[in-house]
């Protein structure tokens, strides 16, 4: 029953995914175009040793709780320790794609589980 | 505008979250009435544009970098409530897996880009297209109604922030949390939205919205209701 339900595309659709996997191949401009440019982080999404260098000190709460999630992927990188940036644009595709995939996969599945009426 | 966790004190993380769980309860309900399943897939590729274009960083030089959301587009074509479904799995596979965004912050996140900016966008947009099927208002209401509903997330989250020096401090005077009040906390925040992020989230959803008309006109939710009503 899961696999029937809205799982044929239409043109328009199968379009849409060759334009989100373009996409996916041209994010590493969101690491680009901050390095070129030397800007920081987001606002207010900075480490706990940013915070301390901007303002002397590091709260307690935040350092009590910026430790509580160990991500597998932190920050879209696979490999920390390789400053190559032509490197960092490869694990950020890489990152991308695998990202979008599951979020695409996961939100299928709520949909299909959710969604009742159709066609 | 991903807060990450320690930013937040438990006071205010704990009701973001209750309130992003309820609204979520909703949504499910709401979107088992109003989708069909021939529009399943397009919700799985809202989900995963609003995970891609958040990748996108953009400089603002000698500043900070922020990045679109996607939420007003997926509001206007699906409805404010599959919006925040979409937006929400993109969201929390970003804090789960890429650390984008905190774990204790994921109900202030969720709330913050996939209910209240949705629902303010489609708001905006359903206001700015009253009584109008020309071209160039609809273009001109989708824009506003990204460009808005990104700078008001973006206050939001500004306020959310801000607060924390009030609710959480030590008796020294330092804080818990985040360490900027709300007159660092907005004017940074709205300022940058408002000067480039908010603009790039009005053309992108002037641009989706453009192409669906041509190809899927009675897909778009914020037209079809409309309808419905008269």
């Amino acid at each position: 029953m899961l696999s029937e339900k809205g799982s044929r595309m239409n043109k328009i659709q199968k379009k849409i995914l060759v334009i989100l996997l373009f996409l996916c191949l041209i994010t590493p401009i969101g690491i680009l175009l901050p390095a070129y440019f030397n800007t920081g982080d987001a606002w207010g999404e900075w480490s706990a040793q940013t915070v301390n260098e901007l303002i002397g000190y590091v709260p307690e709460g935040l350092a009590k709780y910026s430790e509580v999630w160990k991500a597998p992927l932190p920050d879209y990188n696979i490999k920390k320790t390789d400053r190559s940036i032509v490197h960092k644009s490869g694990y950020y595709i890489v990152s991308g794609i695998i990202g979008a995939t599951i979020t695409y996969i996961v939100m299928l599945l709520i949909s299909k589980l959710i969604v009742r009426h159709g066609e | 505008m991903h807060i990450p966790d320690g930013y937040l004190s438990p006071q205010t993380y704990i009701p973001l979250f209750g309130v992003y769980v309820s609204a979520a309860a909703v949504a499910v309900k709401k979107v088992r009435r109003e989708v069909s399943a021939r529009n399943i897939p397009y919700l799985g590729m809202a989900a995963a544009f609003s995970f891609i274009i958040m990748m996108f960083n953009l400089p603002i030089p000698g500043g900070t970098t922020g990045h679109a959301v996607g939420s007003a587009v997926i509001a206007i074509i699906f409805g404010p409530w599959a919006a925040m479904l979409a937006v929400s799995v993109a969201l929390i596979i970003q804090a789960l897996i890429f650390g984008d965004g905190g774990i204790t912050a994921i109900g202030a996140n969720c709330f913050n880009m996939a209910v209240f900016m949705p629902f303010t966008a489609f708001y905006i947009f359903k206001l700015f297209c009253k009584n109008t099927s020309g071209k160039p208002q609809i273009s001109f209401a989708a824009f506003i109604s990204g460009y808005l509903g990104l700078v008001l997330a973006a206050i939001l989250t500004a306020v959310e922030f801000g607060i924390q020096p009030l609710i959480a401090s030590t008796p020294d005077g330092k804080a818990l949390y985040c360490p900027y009040d709300l007159s660092i906390a907005v004017p940074a925040m709205a300022i940058e939205h408002m000067l480039l992020f908010g603009i790039v989230e009005g053309i992108i959803t002037a641009i989706i919205v453009n192409y669906f008309i041509k190809t899927e006109p009675t897909l778009i939710y914020a037209f079809r209701k409309r309808v419905k009503n008269e």
